[in-house]
């Protein structure tokens, strides 16, 4: 995996995987098939993986831990190409809403495998902050769970 | 979205060898422009010049002493950034390994699909 700044303004991160694009982009828009891998550390569930994958449809992510502690990312779909491109739009509540994030990611062809790229809104020094505090507050599963919402 | 700090800016700013040797005297504690320019034998407005690009690349920042501005490190800003970013590239690095383990258990029928 890459994981590079654009600027001060985008992360850009990459990812090969031994699996077609077709299979990438299922696992990324399917809802069963996120709620297996989109999970924090070990002990967090995603009790609720609410994904309409379709230009304007919504999702909702929610993710608790054995103690009960739990939190959620909403966002839109913007455009959707299956099985090669995914925009959307997405934030953290942390409770309050963080900033929306803009997100383009791409599966292309690599080999038998695919090469994903996503490229992702840095987000401002004010919400870094309040995602790593929230981290050293509620431990480092928590501000994981966070980090990978933003995907 | 701005903090001061930029990556970019940074790097340009670190390009330069007078610049760097700037950020080492800093790095032992703060310095006056003209505590600065004493052993670069330079003027003091073209030191000024230089920690003006420093401050700009959110690398130093000033306090008020009375008439003098001294200067120091400004290290919260990267250590904040690398911080953050080490926690993201963890986080997703855990999710896709993950992935991985998913689509290995997919395969067979996607294979099923093509044909």
């Amino acid at each position: 995996m890459t994981l590079k700044t654009e600027g001060d303004t985008h992360i850009v991160v990459t990812r090969h995987f031994a699996a077609p694009p077709e299979a990438v982009y299922r696992a990324h828009t399917d809802p069963k098939i996120i709620q297996q891998w989109l999970l924090g550390p070990e002990g967090w569930t995603m009790p609720v993986c609410i994904n309409e994958a379709r230009p304007g449809g919504k999702f909702r992510y929610e993710w608790t831990n054995a103690k009960g502690a739990g939190f959620h990312i909403t966002g839109e779909f913007v455009e959707l190409q299956p099985p090669r491109r995914i925009v959307h739009i997405e934030r953290m509540h942390l409770p309050d809403p963080t900033p929306d994030n803009h997100v383009e990611t791409r599966f292309d062809p690599d080999g038998t495998g695919t090469l994903m790229t996503i490229r992702m809104t840095l987000p401002d020094a004010k919400t870094r902050a309040a995602m790593l505090a929230t981290g050293m507050e509620h431990g480092m599963e928590a501000s994981y769970v966070r980090l990978e919402s933003m995907i | 979205m701005s903090s001061g700090f930029s990556l970019n800016t940074s790097f340009a700013a670190l390009a330069d060898p007078t610049r760097r040797a700037i950020l080492s005297r800093l790095a032992r504690g703060e310095a006056t422009v003209m505590e600065l320019a004493k052993p670069f034998e330079m003027t003091q407005p073209a030191i000024s010049q230089h920690l003006k690009v420093l401050e700009e690349a959110g690398l130093i920042v000033q306090r008020v002493d009375g008439a003098k501005r001294p200067r120091r490190l400004a290290t919260a800003g990267i250590d904040a950034m690398d911080q953050w970013l080490a926690m993201l590239r963890k986080a997703l690095e855990k999710n896709y390994d993950r992935l991985d383990e998913v689509l290995a258990a997919m395969e067979p029928n996607i294979r099923r699909k093509k044909q």
